[in-house]
């Protein structure tokens, strides 16, 4: 092929030549640099397309009637007023959507209209589908429904109760069951009790967490469109659009194939757009209809109503220690308050358990968590999904600990680390940067001259933690790839990336370029990356449990790997070199046993030009499966928990508490975090620090609770965004995002999570750092200026009282 | 009620038709198609509506928008001059002070009011003029880098790209930064509705 016979070139982005050798000896040209993202501008600039930015001739607005009663039976649903009135094309019911769904396959317990009950205030009951929004807010007013009121239960522990199991919030799936429990887990790993006999330290606590949520500034949104030709079509604000299209077609009884979803940019999801939701079917069947595109958009009170936030657990921990320092028991009874549906909560409730068994080793442990409903709205996965929450109270028990063995808790923390190796429920573990994240955060610190020694009302805590890289089994069991990418390479030089990863902010999108700039030698403005559509993309299962990195990145990895080494075959035989001396990077391919040379370098639009002639159309896929064997235990349950990769947090947090107020005021958070290897520093960086400023907001400030009293119970005691306190920018401590780099076999170049790992430290270690200011263990969230305030006042006042005695 | 008023938005004067009880917001946003200015709770909460009116912050879900009349409106679509982005919406990508980028809009027209006042903020001031703008990705740091690096920019002229670099000591900064109006096309922005 000749000079002549190329197209016009690019080079604008490419390295200068002259830079090729440092390139040529560099272990990596893009994975590890602070790149810009792919939609960084576009969001900036506010060309970025959301699910209401995007609107269709003729569509419709619809609104959904909602339940004003936390448990009653619907006697009758009648819409005939509102279909009277002028501009309202259609009104459903449950009728017209009778199949239940689920996120999860064995617990399929919600309808998109309820059926015969409604189980919240807040639950959906029809929906309205007008020419425009305020018709559909008039016509709601027009339904009338007639409820017959049932006992309703806020408490978990009123739910249990044998009284509340006549008038159950679900039917019980096995007859003679209280049908309010909807998993109870029981585990035992060693011998608990025989351990815990022994110990020379034995530490009791109750602790509770209080329930948070997710708080997106972006409201949930769905349109839908049906076709002439059969296809339905659904652009929803998901962060699962392979199951909301599979579940979109199987409650609407449609063929998958005949049903796309498409993910346009999502204004932040933090799991609370995990599942699909009321809106979406309400959209699909109104479109199916009407004939006509419908949109919904949540408002933000139904933001709050839909929640799926973090379940409030009231957890019983005994943790017994020996002398030496080593955990050789630790007994925990978990009881999760899951609100109305089941959500994610059966892998909840083995989540309170089974991910607590990392960075530490652990003896002996038991576990038993039991989920419960109650009226309230369902309670799902957030960011942390299960284990924050007992993170939490383990956590201040190791604290505890290491004061009644007189240990610094670093020091402790360190004679405890397990390494690599197996956690006591049977986990691998490959990789584990906890150390050096301990370490990290204790010289950042100045942890040694400040820990006991800042006098009362400052103080400093530590807590640990291990998160998941996505999990060994997908949602639904089946045996294909849990992730593709399919890329595609022209001979202009662009690369195409089309995956099914679902960019939520996180920057999925942004990492799949990263990748394959690295593996074909492109800049990065030379990669296209279309993600999240399901008719053009492989399938993904979506952005939960921090899976995209390792997950869709192996196969991004695969994909690029079969077109470079075409390319370098090429490029190889027309320089009469071994392929392995052909590096492509910086926008060139280049002789790596020669960088200088002129001779020895080629743009890299004309080395797939070269291998475009020699290998036919450029394109490959790839996918990845994850490890099935000896990754896990072979015991019921053992699959649930399971990650192909593990990463660890350590935070130190620094606090002034004011005794006259009760006002924690959080100062620093130091957070080490071992992402294995950070393909983008400054991703990871963002994704710790917004971690620990979800996890210091939901230590100090954020609670969702509903009101109690005949008038207004089950009432949600601040669905707006001014009275649910989410931290402004006066409101956040500073954060110290440390990266750590332990580089884990089984993830992209060593990668592993950073989504939701770094948060889980935060609510403890802000515990342990108050008490290190105060001397007063508060064991229940959140650190309120009212419950500090009674925490101090209480301390004093038995301390007195023991005076007087 | 409908009617048909005038209003001088990005420097264009545009006549549109809006229900007489719109908001600035729901005109920006379902009249004019300038979707960029997000709705994220319709109640004066979250900040993700904000413009400049005259130069200062205003919360359009909240503003009828009768009162923008005969006022100089300024959206995230009209900051960038040209090609070129505004120094603040290029230190944002670069910053990484942009995840889910719902937020962005409000926060760029927030940081561009306090700009075009101090162009040298301490990250105090920088804190305070953010304070009524709500973020849920970030913890607000790597936006309290991008409005610093981009009030660098405006004083000094340097590209943003350049003082990133040099704080950061890039290995490639070059290419690794390259041109803004060279920028990749993800899906959320090649979206084909």
């Amino acid at each position: 092929m000749r000079n002549e016979d190329l197209l016009p070139l690019q080079e604008v982005t490419a390295d200068a030549p002259e830079r090729l050798r440092e390139v040529a000896e560099a272990e990596f040209r893009t994975i590890g640099g602070r790149n810009r993202t792919t939609d960084g501008l576009f969001k900036s600039t506010g060309k970025a397309i959301y699910t209401d930015d995007i609107t269709f001739p003729g569509m419709l607005h619809a609104k959904i009637l909602r339940s004003t009663e936390p448990h009653a039976k619907i006697l009758s649903i009648d819409p005939a007023k509102a279909l009277a009135l002028p501009g309202v094309y259609d009104v459903i019911t449950g009728k017209e959507l009778p199949t239940p769904y689920g996120i999860i396959p064995w617990t399929p317990d919600e309808h998109a209209l309820a059926v015969g009950k409604v189980r919240f205030v807040g639950d959906a009951v029809a929906c309205v589908a007008a020419v425009d929004e305020e018709t559909a807010v008039a016509a709601l007013e027009l339904i009338e429904v007639e409820y017959e009121r049932l006992p309703y239960y806020l408490d978990p522990e009123e739910a249990l109760a044998e009284v509340a199991a006549e008038n159950p919030i679900h039917e019980p799936r096995k007859p003679g069951r209280n049908g309010n429990v909807l998993k109870r887990v029981q585990l035992e790993f060693g011998p608990v009790d025989e351990k815990m006999v022994k110990a020379d330290v034995l530490v009791e606590g109750e602790y509770l967490f209080h329930g948070t949520t997710h708080t997106p500034i972006e409201p949930h949104c769905a349109i839908s469109r049906m076709n002439q030709n059969g296809l339905l079509e659904v652009w929803s604000a998901t962060q699962v659009p392979h199951y909301l299209q599979r579940e979109i077609a199987r409650v609407l009884g449609l063929d998958v194939a005949k049903v796309r979803v498409v993910q346009p940019a999502v204004g932040g999801a933090f799991g609370g757009k995990s599942e699909p939701f009321d809106l979406e079917f309400c959209v699909a069947l109104l479109a199916v209809r009407t004939g006509r595109p419908v949109k919904i958009l949540y408002t933000r009170e139904e933001v709050f109503y839909s929640h799926r936030g973090r379940h409030p657990m009231k957890m019983t921990y005994r943790v017994g220690a020996s002398r030496d320092g080593r955990i050789l028991a630790v007994d925990a009874k978990t009881i999760l308050d899951g609100g109305a549906y089941a959500s994610f909560g059966l892998v909840t409730t083995y989540y309170s358990g089974q991910l607590l068994t990392a960075p530490y080793e652990i003896d002996s442990y038991r576990f038993d968590s039991t989920r419960v409903y109650t009226n309230k709205a369902p309670c799902g996965p957030k960011r942390g999904h299960g284990s924050v929450q007992p993170r939490f109270a383990f956590e201040i028990s190791l604290d505890k600990v290491a004061e009644e063995l007189d240990l610094d808790p670093i020091e402790f923390r360190r004679g405890v680390f397990m390494g690599t190796g197996r956690t006591v429920n049977e986990f691998r573990v490959q990789s584990n940067g906890f150390l050096e994240c301990l370490e990290s955060v204790e010289k950042a610190s100045g942890w040694r001259d400040k820990f006991r020694k800042m006098g009362y009302g400052r103080g400093i805590g530590v807590a640990g933690s291990c998160y998941i890289s996505g999990t060994n089994y997908p949602i639904y069991p089946n045996p294909m790839p849990q992730a593709a990418v399919q890329v595609q390479v022209e001979r202009s030089g662009r690369v195409t990336v089309l995956h099914g990863a679902s960019e939520i902010g996180q920057g999925s999108d942004s990492t799949m370029a990263y990748i394959a700039c690295e593996e074909l030698g492109v800049p990065l403005d030379y990669v296209r990356v279309f993600s999240a559509d399901t008719d053009l993309v492989p399938v993904d299962l979506g952005a939960y449990s921090s899976r995209e990195t390792v997950m869709v990145g192996n196969a991004c990895v695969m994909a690029c790997r079969q077109i470079g080494e075409q390319v370098r075959g090429s490029v190889a035989s027309e320089w009469g070199l071994e392929p392995s001396r052909v590096r492509l990077a910086g926008g060139w391919a280049f002789d790596s046993g020669d960088p200088d040379s002129p001779e020895g370098r080629m743009p890299i639009a004309q080395a797939f030009q070269l291998a475009e002639a020699g290998h036919g159309t450029l394109g490959a896929v790839g996918h990845y499966n994850t490890p099935k064997e000896g990754v896990h235990g072979e015991y019921r349950g053992g699959t649930i928990g399971a990650s192909p990769a593990y990463s660890f947090t350590a935070h130190v947090a620094e606090v002034e508490v004011d005794p006259d107020s009760g006002f924690v005021e959080v100062k620093t958070i130091w957070v080490a975090h071992d992402c294995g290897r950070a393909l983008n520093p400054m991703l990871v960086e963002g994704q710790i620090e917004g971690s620990a400023y979800m996890g210091c907001a939901e230590a100090i400030l954020e609670e969702q609770t509903y009101k109690t009293g005949e008038h207004q119970g089950a009432l949600h005691d601040a669905p707006s965004l001014l009275d649910y306190r989410i931290p402004t920018s006066l409101d956040c401590p500073e954060f110290v995002p440390l990266i750590v780099e332990s580089i884990d076999p089984e993830g992209p170049y060593g990668a592993k999570e950073a989504g939701e790992g770094p948060l889980h430290p935060s609510l403890p270690a802000i515990a342990n750092a108050i008490y290190d200011a105060i001397g007063i263990r508060i064991d229940s969230l959140p650190f309120t200026p009212d419950r500090v305030w009674r925490a101090i006042r209480d301390a004093e006042a038995a301390k007195s009282a023991e005076e007087v005695a | 009620m409908k009617d048909v008023i005038t209003l001088h938005i990005n420097g264009d004067e545009v006549e549109v038709g809006v229900s007489t009880h719109f908001t600035l917001l729901e005109t920006l946003r379902y009249a004019l198609g300038l979707t960029g200015s997000k709705q994220g709770c319709d109640k004066g909460d979250c900040g993700a509506c904000t413009v400049l009116l005259d130069g200062q912050p205003h919360l359009a879900c909240i503003m009828p928008v009768y009162e923008a009349i005969g006022r100089r409106i300024t959206t995230v679509e009209g900051l960038a001059e040209g090609r070129v982005p505004h120094p603040l919406q290029d230190a944002f990508d670069l910053c990484g002070a942009a995840q889910c980028g719902f937020c962005t809009p409000g926060i760029l027209c927030s940081a561009y009011g306090l700009l075009a006042q101090n162009v040298d903020p301490s990250r105090d001031e920088i804190r305070r003029a953010l304070s009524g703008n709500l973020c849920r990705c970030t913890g607000y740091t790597k936006i309290f880098e991008a409005v610093e690096i981009a009030a660098e920019s405006l004083r000094t002229g340097a590209d943003p790209r350049d003082i990133v670099a040099e704080r950061y000591d890039l290995a490639f900064p070059s290419s690794s930064m390259q041109p803004a109006e060279h920028t990749a096309v993800s899906s959320t922005g090649a979206s084909d509705a």
